[in-house]
Protein backbone atom coordinates (compact mmCIF):
# COMPACT_ATOMS: atom_id res chain seq x y z
CA UNK A 1 0.00 0.00 0.00
CA UNK A 2 1.23 3.46 -0.85
CA UNK A 3 0.64 6.43 1.45
CA UNK A 4 -0.41 9.79 0.11
CA UNK A 5 2.36 11.45 -1.90
CA UNK A 6 4.95 13.48 0.00
CA UNK A 7 6.66 16.64 -1.21
CA UNK A 8 10.08 17.31 0.28
CA UNK A 9 12.19 20.40 -0.35
CA UNK A 10 15.98 20.43 -0.54
CA UNK A 11 18.87 22.74 -1.35
CA UNK A 12 21.48 21.36 -3.78
CA UNK A 13 24.24 20.48 -1.31
CA UNK A 14 26.14 17.25 -0.66
CA UNK A 15 24.66 16.98 2.84
CA UNK A 16 21.27 16.26 1.25
CA UNK A 17 22.88 12.91 0.32
CA UNK A 18 20.78 10.65 2.55
CA UNK A 19 17.57 12.29 1.38
CA UNK A 20 18.41 12.21 -2.33
CA UNK A 21 19.70 8.63 -2.16
CA UNK A 22 16.64 7.53 -0.16
CA UNK A 23 14.42 8.69 -3.02
CA UNK A 24 16.59 7.99 -6.07
CA UNK A 25 17.73 4.52 -4.92
CA UNK A 26 14.20 3.52 -3.97
CA UNK A 27 14.53 3.25 -0.18
CA UNK A 28 11.39 5.39 0.16
CA UNK A 29 9.49 3.29 -2.37
CA UNK A 30 10.51 0.16 -0.44
CA UNK A 31 8.76 1.71 2.58
CA UNK A 32 5.63 2.33 0.48
CA UNK A 33 6.25 6.06 0.21
CA UNK A 34 5.74 8.17 -2.90
CA UNK A 35 8.17 11.09 -2.49
CA UNK A 36 8.76 14.01 -4.82
CA UNK A 37 11.87 16.07 -4.17
CA UNK A 38 11.71 19.78 -4.96
CA UNK A 39 14.95 21.67 -5.46
CA UNK A 40 14.89 25.12 -3.84
CA UNK A 41 16.96 28.27 -4.23
CA UNK A 42 16.93 29.72 -0.71
CA UNK A 43 16.62 28.64 2.91
CA UNK A 44 13.90 31.24 3.33
CA UNK A 45 11.85 29.44 0.68
CA UNK A 46 12.44 26.03 2.25
CA UNK A 47 11.43 27.33 5.67
CA UNK A 48 8.32 29.16 4.45
CA UNK A 49 7.09 26.34 2.23
CA UNK A 50 7.55 23.90 5.11
CA UNK A 51 5.84 26.24 7.56
CA UNK A 52 2.76 26.84 5.42
CA UNK A 53 2.41 23.20 4.40
CA UNK A 54 3.51 23.26 0.76
CA UNK A 55 6.25 20.84 1.83
CA UNK A 56 5.59 17.86 4.09
CA UNK A 57 9.25 17.72 5.07
CA UNK A 58 12.49 19.47 4.22
CA UNK A 59 16.29 19.32 4.19
CA UNK A 60 16.81 22.21 6.57
CA UNK A 61 19.58 24.00 8.42
CA UNK A 62 19.42 22.72 12.00
CA UNK A 63 19.35 26.27 13.47
CA UNK A 64 16.43 27.27 11.21
CA UNK A 65 14.37 24.42 12.67
CA UNK A 66 15.11 25.79 16.14
CA UNK A 67 14.51 29.44 15.20
CA UNK A 68 11.18 28.52 13.61
CA UNK A 69 10.14 26.61 16.73
CA UNK A 70 11.05 29.58 18.94
CA UNK A 71 9.48 32.16 16.62
CA UNK A 72 12.75 34.04 16.08
CA UNK A 73 12.62 36.60 13.25
CA UNK A 74 9.64 34.83 11.68
CA UNK A 75 6.26 33.37 12.44
CA UNK A 76 6.41 30.67 15.10
CA UNK A 77 5.86 27.21 13.70
CA UNK A 78 7.03 24.30 15.88
CA UNK A 79 9.31 22.04 13.88
CA UNK A 80 10.80 18.71 14.86
CA UNK A 81 13.74 16.75 13.51
CA UNK A 82 13.64 12.94 13.78
CA UNK A 83 16.74 12.48 11.62
CA UNK A 84 20.02 14.33 11.35
CA UNK A 85 21.08 14.41 7.70
CA UNK A 86 24.70 15.13 8.52
CA UNK A 87 27.36 16.20 10.99
CA UNK A 88 30.03 18.70 9.87
CA UNK A 89 30.61 19.04 6.11
CA UNK A 90 31.37 22.77 5.97
CA UNK A 91 34.70 24.44 5.36
CA UNK A 92 36.21 27.89 5.61
CA UNK A 93 37.75 29.07 2.35
CA UNK A 94 39.85 32.24 2.06
CA UNK A 95 41.15 34.23 -0.90
CA UNK A 96 44.79 33.68 -1.92
CA UNK A 97 45.65 37.16 -0.59
CA UNK A 98 44.10 36.55 2.81
CA UNK A 99 45.64 33.09 2.90
CA UNK A 100 49.10 34.59 2.38
CA UNK A 101 48.47 37.23 5.04
CA UNK A 102 47.35 34.64 7.60
CA UNK A 103 50.29 32.34 6.83
CA UNK A 104 52.71 35.25 7.27
CA UNK A 105 51.35 35.83 10.79
CA UNK A 106 50.81 32.20 11.81
CA UNK A 107 52.89 30.97 14.72
CA UNK A 108 52.54 27.20 14.70
CA UNK A 109 50.67 24.61 12.68
CA UNK A 110 48.00 26.30 10.56
CA UNK A 111 45.77 23.22 10.83
CA UNK A 112 45.14 24.37 14.41
CA UNK A 113 42.24 26.87 14.31
CA UNK A 114 43.64 28.74 17.31
CA UNK A 115 46.84 29.46 15.36
CA UNK A 116 44.92 30.80 12.34
CA UNK A 117 42.40 32.75 14.44
CA UNK A 118 45.19 34.55 16.30
CA UNK A 119 47.05 35.18 13.04
CA UNK A 120 43.84 36.55 11.54
CA UNK A 121 43.42 38.86 14.55
CA UNK A 122 46.86 40.31 13.79
CA UNK A 123 45.90 40.75 10.13
CA UNK A 124 42.74 42.59 11.24
CA UNK A 125 44.76 44.91 13.50
CA UNK A 126 47.29 45.62 10.75
CA UNK A 127 44.53 46.44 8.30
CA UNK A 128 42.93 48.82 10.76
CA UNK A 129 46.25 50.63 11.24
CA UNK A 130 46.65 51.12 7.50
CA UNK A 131 43.05 52.26 7.11
CA UNK A 132 42.09 49.27 4.93
CA UNK A 133 38.46 48.16 4.69
CA UNK A 134 37.41 45.53 7.24
CA UNK A 135 37.59 41.93 5.97
CA UNK A 136 34.30 40.50 4.72
CA UNK A 137 33.20 36.92 5.43
CA UNK A 138 30.36 35.24 3.57
CA UNK A 139 28.02 32.74 5.20
CA UNK A 140 24.71 31.25 4.16
CA UNK A 141 22.01 32.44 6.54
CA UNK A 142 21.64 34.33 9.84
CA UNK A 143 20.43 31.12 11.52
CA UNK A 144 23.07 28.83 10.10
CA UNK A 145 25.80 26.63 11.43
CA UNK A 146 28.14 28.49 9.05
CA UNK A 147 27.42 31.75 10.84
CA UNK A 148 28.03 30.23 14.29
CA UNK A 149 31.10 28.23 13.24
CA UNK A 150 32.75 31.32 11.74
CA UNK A 151 31.89 33.41 14.79
CA UNK A 152 33.13 30.75 17.20
CA UNK A 153 36.49 30.58 15.40
CA UNK A 154 36.87 34.37 14.99
CA UNK A 155 36.00 35.08 18.63
CA UNK A 156 38.46 32.43 19.84
CA UNK A 157 41.24 34.47 18.25
CA UNK A 158 40.01 37.67 19.91
CA UNK A 159 38.10 39.03 16.89
CA UNK A 160 34.66 40.50 17.51
CA UNK A 161 32.66 39.20 14.53
CA UNK A 162 30.29 42.18 14.58
CA UNK A 163 32.83 44.93 15.19
CA UNK A 164 36.14 43.88 13.63
CA UNK A 165 34.99 42.20 10.41
CA UNK A 166 31.86 42.09 8.26
CA UNK A 167 29.72 38.97 8.08
CA UNK A 168 27.36 38.90 5.12
CA UNK A 169 24.81 36.40 3.87
CA UNK A 170 25.52 35.04 0.41
CA UNK A 171 23.54 32.37 -1.42
CA UNK A 172 25.90 29.35 -1.81
CA UNK A 173 25.92 29.45 -5.64
CA UNK A 174 27.23 33.07 -5.48
CA UNK A 175 30.08 32.31 -3.06
CA UNK A 176 32.78 31.44 -5.58
CA UNK A 177 32.07 34.45 -7.82
CA UNK A 178 32.02 36.76 -4.83
CA UNK A 179 35.42 35.50 -3.68
CA UNK A 180 36.83 35.81 -7.20
CA UNK A 181 35.69 39.40 -7.69
CA UNK A 182 36.63 40.53 -4.19
CA UNK A 183 33.15 41.06 -2.73
CA UNK A 184 34.22 38.77 0.11
CA UNK A 185 37.64 37.78 1.44
CA UNK A 186 36.52 34.43 2.79
CA UNK A 187 33.44 32.28 3.29
CA UNK A 188 32.08 29.34 5.23
CA UNK A 189 29.83 27.06 3.17
CA UNK A 190 29.02 23.40 2.60
CA UNK A 191 30.09 21.18 -0.27
CA UNK A 192 30.64 21.43 -3.17
CA UNK A 193 31.36 25.19 -3.10
CA UNK A 194 34.69 25.15 -1.25
CA UNK A 195 36.11 22.61 -3.69
CA UNK A 196 34.85 24.60 -6.66
CA UNK A 197 36.62 27.74 -5.38
CA UNK A 198 39.86 25.76 -5.07
CA UNK A 199 39.44 24.23 -8.54
CA UNK A 200 38.97 27.70 -10.02
CA UNK A 201 42.14 28.82 -8.27
CA UNK A 202 40.37 31.61 -6.36
CA UNK A 203 40.46 30.15 -2.86
CA UNK A 204 42.32 28.08 -0.29
CA UNK A 205 40.42 25.84 2.11
CA UNK A 206 41.76 27.03 5.45
CA UNK A 207 39.74 24.81 7.77
CA UNK A 208 37.38 21.92 7.70
CA UNK A 209 34.64 22.67 10.19
CA UNK A 210 35.60 19.43 11.90
CA UNK A 211 38.80 21.28 12.97
CA UNK A 212 36.58 23.67 14.94
CA UNK A 213 33.93 21.29 16.27
CA UNK A 214 34.31 17.52 16.07
CA UNK A 215 30.54 16.95 15.95
CA UNK A 216 28.42 19.80 14.62
CA UNK A 217 24.79 19.14 13.66
CA UNK A 218 24.40 20.50 10.16
CA UNK A 219 21.18 19.74 8.26
CA UNK A 220 18.17 17.89 9.59
CA UNK A 221 15.08 16.33 8.13
CA UNK A 222 12.52 18.83 9.37
CA UNK A 223 8.74 18.37 9.64
CA UNK A 224 6.04 20.40 11.34
CA UNK A 225 5.32 19.06 14.81
CA UNK A 226 1.63 18.97 13.98
CA UNK A 227 2.21 17.04 10.79
CA UNK A 228 4.32 14.56 12.75
CA UNK A 229 1.48 14.06 15.22
CA UNK A 230 -1.00 13.50 12.40
CA UNK A 231 1.24 11.20 10.36
CA UNK A 232 3.31 9.14 12.82
CA UNK A 233 3.51 6.05 10.61
CA UNK A 234 4.53 7.97 7.50
CA UNK A 235 7.21 9.77 9.49
CA UNK A 236 8.55 6.48 10.86
CA UNK A 237 8.74 5.06 7.33
CA UNK A 238 10.53 8.15 6.07
CA UNK A 239 12.98 8.03 8.97
CA UNK A 240 13.67 4.37 8.28
CA UNK A 241 14.28 5.05 4.58
CA UNK A 242 16.73 7.82 5.51
CA UNK A 243 18.53 5.53 7.94
CA UNK A 244 18.97 2.89 5.22
CA UNK A 245 20.09 5.52 2.72
CA UNK A 246 22.62 6.98 5.18
CA UNK A 247 24.11 3.49 5.67
CA UNK A 248 24.23 3.06 1.91
CA UNK A 249 26.04 6.40 1.48
CA UNK A 250 28.67 5.40 4.04
CA UNK A 251 29.59 2.08 2.38
CA UNK A 252 32.86 2.68 0.56
CA UNK A 253 31.89 0.47 -2.37
CA UNK A 254 28.78 2.65 -2.97
CA UNK A 255 30.56 6.00 -2.96
CA UNK A 256 31.04 6.31 -6.71
CA UNK A 257 27.39 5.49 -7.34
CA UNK A 258 26.24 7.93 -4.65
CA UNK A 259 28.41 10.64 -6.18
CA UNK A 260 26.83 9.97 -9.60
CA UNK A 261 23.32 10.16 -8.13
CA UNK A 262 24.02 13.45 -6.35
CA UNK A 263 25.82 14.95 -9.35
CA UNK A 264 22.81 14.71 -11.68
CA UNK A 265 21.62 18.05 -13.06
CA UNK A 266 18.26 17.86 -11.31
CA UNK A 267 19.94 17.17 -7.95
CA UNK A 268 23.16 19.09 -7.22
CA UNK A 269 24.35 19.52 -10.79
CA UNK A 270 28.14 19.41 -10.44
CA UNK A 271 30.92 16.95 -11.33
CA UNK A 272 30.58 13.58 -9.61
CA UNK A 273 34.30 13.73 -8.79
CA UNK A 274 33.81 16.90 -6.71
CA UNK A 275 30.96 15.26 -4.80
CA UNK A 276 33.03 12.18 -4.15
CA UNK A 277 35.88 14.21 -2.64
CA UNK A 278 33.44 15.48 -0.01
CA UNK A 279 32.02 12.05 0.73
CA UNK A 280 35.55 10.64 1.06
CA UNK A 281 36.70 13.57 3.21
CA UNK A 282 39.68 14.01 0.90
CA UNK A 283 39.70 17.56 -0.43
CA UNK A 284 42.00 19.57 -2.61
CA UNK A 285 42.68 22.52 -0.31
CA UNK A 286 44.96 24.64 -2.45
CA UNK A 287 45.04 25.56 -6.14
CA UNK A 288 48.58 24.09 -6.21
CA UNK A 289 47.02 20.64 -5.82
CA UNK A 290 47.65 19.98 -2.12
CA UNK A 291 45.13 17.53 -0.69
CA UNK A 292 44.01 17.12 2.91
CA UNK A 293 42.16 14.21 4.41
CA UNK A 294 39.91 13.92 7.43
CA UNK A 295 37.67 11.03 8.39
CA UNK A 296 35.44 13.56 10.18
CA UNK A 297 34.90 15.89 7.22
CA UNK A 298 31.27 14.87 6.68
CA UNK A 299 29.50 12.21 8.74
CA UNK A 300 26.30 11.00 7.12
CA UNK A 301 25.56 7.82 9.03
CA UNK A 302 28.74 6.85 10.86
CA UNK A 303 29.18 7.25 14.64
CA UNK A 304 25.43 7.60 15.11
CA UNK A 305 25.45 10.80 13.06
CA UNK A 306 21.86 10.30 11.94
CA UNK A 307 20.50 10.26 15.49
CA UNK A 308 19.54 13.82 16.52
CA UNK A 309 21.36 14.89 19.67
CA UNK A 310 19.55 17.48 21.87
CA UNK A 311 22.99 18.60 23.12
CA UNK A 312 23.61 19.91 19.61
CA UNK A 313 20.30 21.79 19.67
CA UNK A 314 21.29 23.34 23.01
CA UNK A 315 24.64 24.42 21.55
CA UNK A 316 22.92 26.08 18.59
CA UNK A 317 20.50 27.89 20.89
CA UNK A 318 23.45 29.01 23.03
CA UNK A 319 24.99 30.57 19.91
CA UNK A 320 21.74 32.41 19.17
CA UNK A 321 21.85 33.86 22.69
CA UNK A 322 25.57 34.61 22.48
CA UNK A 323 25.17 36.65 19.30
CA UNK A 324 22.03 38.49 20.32
CA UNK A 325 19.52 36.66 18.11
CA UNK A 326 17.58 35.25 21.07
CA UNK A 327 17.01 36.19 24.69
CA UNK A 328 17.98 33.52 27.20
CA UNK A 329 15.29 31.63 29.06
CA UNK A 330 15.26 28.12 30.46
CA UNK A 331 11.92 27.53 28.70
CA UNK A 332 13.39 28.47 25.34
CA UNK A 333 16.39 26.20 26.00
CA UNK A 334 14.03 23.32 26.77
CA UNK A 335 11.99 24.10 23.64
CA UNK A 336 15.15 24.18 21.51
CA UNK A 337 16.30 20.80 22.81
CA UNK A 338 12.91 19.30 22.05
CA UNK A 339 13.31 20.10 18.35
CA UNK A 340 15.76 17.21 18.08
CA UNK A 341 13.90 13.92 18.56
CA UNK A 342 16.17 10.92 19.17
CA UNK A 343 13.09 9.09 20.51
CA UNK A 344 11.49 9.14 17.05
CA UNK A 345 14.77 8.01 15.50
CA UNK A 346 15.00 5.12 17.96
CA UNK A 347 11.37 4.13 17.41
CA UNK A 348 11.94 3.91 13.66
CA UNK A 349 15.47 2.54 13.49
CA UNK A 350 16.26 1.14 16.92
CA UNK A 351 18.70 2.83 19.28
CA UNK A 352 22.32 2.52 18.18
CA UNK A 353 24.24 -0.09 20.14
CA UNK A 354 27.39 0.70 22.07
CA UNK A 355 29.60 3.77 22.09
CA UNK A 356 29.60 5.37 18.66
CA UNK A 357 31.70 8.40 19.41
CA UNK A 358 34.40 9.29 21.92
CA UNK A 359 33.51 12.99 21.89
CA UNK A 360 32.42 13.16 25.51
CA UNK A 361 30.57 16.50 25.56
CA UNK A 362 28.92 15.78 22.21
CA UNK A 363 30.67 18.68 20.46
CA UNK A 364 34.46 18.56 20.80
CA UNK A 365 35.18 22.26 20.32
CA UNK A 366 38.84 23.12 19.63
CA UNK A 367 38.99 25.58 22.50
CA UNK A 368 37.10 26.68 25.58
CA UNK A 369 35.24 24.89 28.33
CA UNK A 370 33.38 21.63 27.76
CA UNK A 371 29.82 22.30 26.71
CA UNK A 372 27.14 21.62 29.30
CA UNK A 373 23.71 21.49 27.68
CA UNK A 374 21.86 21.80 30.98
CA UNK A 375 23.74 24.93 32.08
CA UNK A 376 24.36 27.11 29.07
CA UNK A 377 24.22 30.26 31.23
CA UNK A 378 27.55 29.53 32.88
CA UNK A 379 28.95 28.35 29.55
CA UNK A 380 28.04 31.71 28.03
CA UNK A 381 29.39 33.74 30.93
CA UNK A 382 32.77 32.05 30.41
CA UNK A 383 33.02 33.59 26.93
CA UNK A 384 34.72 36.95 26.56
CA UNK A 385 33.22 38.10 23.26
CA UNK A 386 29.44 38.06 23.05
CA UNK A 387 26.56 40.40 22.24
CA UNK A 388 24.35 39.99 25.23
CA UNK A 389 24.93 39.27 28.92
CA UNK A 390 23.01 36.23 30.22
CA UNK B 1 -6.43 54.68 -0.43
CA UNK B 2 -5.05 58.12 -1.12
CA UNK B 3 -2.54 57.97 1.72
CA UNK B 4 -1.17 54.68 0.42
CA UNK B 5 0.23 56.33 -2.67
CA UNK B 6 3.06 57.57 -0.49
CA UNK B 7 4.20 53.99 0.17
CA UNK B 8 7.65 53.35 -1.11
CA UNK B 9 7.70 49.95 -2.76
CA UNK B 10 10.81 48.13 -3.95
CA UNK B 11 10.57 45.21 -6.40
CA UNK B 12 13.51 42.79 -6.35
CA UNK B 13 13.27 40.69 -9.50
CA UNK B 14 15.80 39.48 -12.05
CA UNK B 15 13.11 39.27 -14.72
CA UNK B 16 12.73 42.73 -16.25
CA UNK B 17 9.45 41.82 -17.95
CA UNK B 18 7.77 40.63 -14.78
CA UNK B 19 9.09 43.62 -12.85
CA UNK B 20 7.65 45.93 -15.51
CA UNK B 21 4.27 44.20 -15.33
CA UNK B 22 4.26 44.56 -11.54
CA UNK B 23 5.42 48.13 -11.57
CA UNK B 24 2.78 49.13 -14.08
CA UNK B 25 0.04 47.45 -12.04
CA UNK B 26 1.13 49.10 -8.83
CA UNK B 27 1.32 52.48 -10.46
CA UNK B 28 -2.13 52.06 -12.00
CA UNK B 29 -3.39 51.30 -8.50
CA UNK B 30 -2.01 54.61 -7.31
CA UNK B 31 1.35 53.62 -5.82
CA UNK B 32 3.56 56.18 -7.41
CA UNK B 33 6.82 55.36 -5.70
CA UNK B 34 7.86 51.97 -7.09
CA UNK B 35 11.51 51.08 -7.70
CA UNK B 36 12.93 47.99 -9.38
CA UNK B 37 16.25 46.41 -8.34
CA UNK B 38 17.66 43.79 -10.72
CA UNK B 39 21.35 43.88 -9.77
CA UNK B 40 21.90 41.52 -6.83
CA UNK B 41 25.41 42.63 -5.95
CA UNK B 42 24.26 46.06 -4.89
CA UNK B 43 21.02 44.77 -3.38
CA UNK B 44 21.62 45.78 0.23
CA UNK B 45 23.11 49.16 -0.58
CA UNK B 46 20.19 49.99 -2.89
CA UNK B 47 17.60 48.94 -0.32
CA UNK B 48 19.30 50.95 2.42
CA UNK B 49 19.34 53.97 0.16
CA UNK B 50 15.68 53.64 -0.85
CA UNK B 51 14.42 52.81 2.68
CA UNK B 52 11.19 51.24 1.41
CA UNK B 53 7.97 50.52 3.28
CA UNK B 54 7.41 47.30 1.39
CA UNK B 55 9.86 44.97 -0.36
CA UNK B 56 8.59 42.49 -2.94
CA UNK B 57 10.93 39.72 -4.02
CA UNK B 58 10.31 36.82 -6.37
CA UNK B 59 10.64 33.41 -4.77
CA UNK B 60 13.10 32.14 -7.37
CA UNK B 61 15.63 34.71 -6.24
CA UNK B 62 18.35 33.20 -4.02
CA UNK B 63 18.95 36.67 -2.59
CA UNK B 64 15.89 36.24 -0.40
CA UNK B 65 18.30 34.85 2.19
CA UNK B 66 20.30 38.07 1.99
CA UNK B 67 17.21 40.06 2.94
CA UNK B 68 16.73 37.88 6.02
CA UNK B 69 20.06 39.06 7.35
CA UNK B 70 19.33 42.66 6.54
CA UNK B 71 16.24 42.54 8.72
CA UNK B 72 18.28 41.05 11.55
CA UNK B 73 21.20 43.40 11.68
CA UNK B 74 20.00 46.52 9.98
CA UNK B 75 19.76 49.80 11.74
CA UNK B 76 18.89 51.66 8.57
CA UNK B 77 15.98 49.51 7.47
CA UNK B 78 13.46 48.88 10.20
CA UNK B 79 12.60 45.29 11.01
CA UNK B 80 9.91 43.56 9.00
CA UNK B 81 6.86 42.57 11.00
CA UNK B 82 6.39 39.31 9.16
CA UNK B 83 6.15 37.77 5.77
CA UNK B 84 2.96 39.33 4.34
CA UNK B 85 0.77 39.14 7.40
CA UNK B 86 0.45 37.19 10.59
CA UNK B 87 -0.17 33.48 10.88
CA UNK B 88 -3.94 33.86 10.95
CA UNK B 89 -3.93 34.66 7.26
CA UNK B 90 -2.37 31.43 6.03
CA UNK B 91 -4.45 31.35 2.82
CA UNK B 92 -3.13 34.60 1.50
CA UNK B 93 0.44 33.55 2.33
CA UNK B 94 -0.10 30.31 0.48
CA UNK B 95 -1.61 32.04 -2.55
CA UNK B 96 1.30 34.43 -2.71
CA UNK B 97 3.89 31.69 -2.38
CA UNK B 98 2.21 29.59 -5.04
CA UNK B 99 2.21 32.56 -7.38
CA UNK B 100 5.92 33.02 -6.63
CA UNK B 101 5.98 36.29 -4.77
CA UNK B 102 7.23 37.07 -1.32
CA UNK B 103 6.59 40.39 0.36
CA UNK B 104 8.37 41.84 3.34
CA UNK B 105 6.61 44.58 5.13
CA UNK B 106 8.78 46.92 7.03
CA UNK B 107 7.59 48.00 10.47
CA UNK B 108 4.72 50.38 10.90
CA UNK B 109 2.24 49.16 8.30
CA UNK B 110 -1.09 47.62 9.11
CA UNK B 111 -1.87 44.37 7.39
CA UNK B 112 -5.13 45.73 5.95
CA UNK B 113 -3.09 48.28 4.06
CA UNK B 114 -0.71 45.72 2.61
CA UNK B 115 -3.46 43.37 1.44
CA UNK B 116 -4.32 45.30 -1.77
CA UNK B 117 -0.64 45.41 -2.74
CA UNK B 118 -0.27 41.72 -2.16
CA UNK B 119 -3.48 40.84 -4.03
CA UNK B 120 -2.37 42.94 -6.94
CA UNK B 121 1.03 41.26 -6.99
CA UNK B 122 -0.48 37.79 -6.91
CA UNK B 123 -2.73 38.54 -9.88
CA UNK B 124 0.13 40.16 -11.79
CA UNK B 125 2.45 37.24 -11.05
CA UNK B 126 -0.22 34.84 -12.28
CA UNK B 127 -0.70 36.94 -15.41
CA UNK B 128 3.04 36.76 -16.05
CA UNK B 129 3.07 33.00 -15.52
CA UNK B 130 0.24 32.64 -18.07
CA UNK B 131 2.12 34.77 -20.56
CA UNK B 132 5.27 32.72 -20.05
CA UNK B 133 3.30 29.53 -20.45
CA UNK B 134 1.78 30.69 -23.74
CA UNK B 135 5.18 31.72 -24.98
CA UNK B 136 6.63 28.31 -24.10
CA UNK B 137 3.74 26.53 -25.80
CA UNK B 138 4.11 28.59 -28.97
CA UNK B 139 7.81 27.91 -28.96
CA UNK B 140 7.41 24.14 -28.58
CA UNK B 141 4.67 24.10 -31.24
CA UNK B 142 7.07 25.81 -33.64
CA UNK B 143 9.78 23.36 -32.68
CA UNK B 144 7.49 20.38 -33.36
CA UNK B 145 6.49 21.91 -36.69
CA UNK B 146 10.13 22.01 -37.74
CA UNK B 147 10.68 18.39 -36.74
CA UNK B 148 7.57 17.28 -38.63
CA UNK B 149 8.71 19.08 -41.76
CA UNK B 150 12.16 17.51 -41.62
CA UNK B 151 10.73 14.03 -41.06
CA UNK B 152 8.27 14.52 -43.93
CA UNK B 153 11.14 15.54 -46.18
CA UNK B 154 13.08 12.39 -45.29
CA UNK B 155 10.08 10.12 -45.98
CA UNK B 156 9.32 11.86 -49.26
CA UNK B 157 12.88 11.42 -50.43
CA UNK B 158 13.48 7.87 -49.23
CA UNK B 159 10.08 6.37 -50.05
CA UNK B 160 9.08 8.57 -52.93
CA UNK B 161 5.92 9.80 -51.20
CA UNK B 162 4.00 13.03 -51.61
CA UNK B 163 3.89 15.43 -48.70
CA UNK B 164 0.35 14.35 -47.77
CA UNK B 165 1.22 10.66 -47.96
CA UNK B 166 4.26 11.19 -45.72
CA UNK B 167 2.14 12.96 -43.14
CA UNK B 168 -0.57 10.26 -43.22
CA UNK B 169 2.08 7.57 -42.76
CA UNK B 170 3.49 9.29 -39.70
CA UNK B 171 0.06 9.90 -38.24
CA UNK B 172 -1.11 6.32 -38.66
CA UNK B 173 2.17 5.00 -37.21
CA UNK B 174 1.73 7.29 -34.23
CA UNK B 175 -1.79 6.04 -33.65
CA UNK B 176 -0.79 2.41 -34.01
CA UNK B 177 2.13 2.76 -31.57
CA UNK B 178 0.20 5.06 -29.22
CA UNK B 179 2.84 7.76 -29.49
CA UNK B 180 2.79 11.43 -30.33
CA UNK B 181 3.37 12.29 -33.97
CA UNK B 182 6.30 14.46 -32.81
CA UNK B 183 7.99 11.41 -31.29
CA UNK B 184 7.58 9.42 -34.51
CA UNK B 185 9.00 12.32 -36.52
CA UNK B 186 11.95 12.55 -34.14
CA UNK B 187 12.71 8.83 -34.45
CA UNK B 188 12.63 9.11 -38.26
CA UNK B 189 15.19 11.92 -38.08
CA UNK B 190 17.34 9.97 -35.61
CA UNK B 191 17.18 6.82 -37.75
CA UNK B 192 18.02 8.78 -40.91
CA UNK B 193 21.06 10.30 -39.20
CA UNK B 194 22.25 6.87 -38.02
CA UNK B 195 21.86 5.46 -41.52
CA UNK B 196 23.70 8.32 -43.20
Amino acid sequence: MTDKPLTIGFIPLVDAAALIVAVDKGFTVAEGLDVTLVREVSWSNVRDKLNIGLFDAAHLLAPVAIASSLGLAQVKVPIIAPFNLGLNGNAITVSPALHAAIMAEAEGDAVNPLVTAKALARVVTLRRKTGAEPLTFGMTFPFSTHNYQLRFWLAAGGIDPDEDVRLVVLPPPYMVDSLANGHVDAFCVGAPWNSIAVDFGVGHILHFVSDILARAAEKVLAVRERWAQENPLVLAKLTRALGRAADFVEQLENRAEVARILAKPERIGVDAEVVQRTLDGRLKVSPDGTFRESDRYLLVGREGAGRPDPVQAAWLYAQMVRWGQAAYSSDALAAAKKVFRPDLYDAALGSPAGVLSNIHDGLGAFTGANFNASDIASYLSSLAIKRRPV
Amino acid sequence: MAADSSFKIVIVDESPIRAAILKEGLQEAGFTSVEHISEMHSLLARIYALDPDVILIDLENPSRDVLEQMFQVSRAVRRPIAMFVDQSDATSIQEAVEAGVSAYIVDGLKKERIKPILDLCISRFNAFAKLQDELDRTRSALEERKILDRAKGILMKMKGLTEDEAYVLMRSTAMREKKKIGEIAQSIITAAELLK
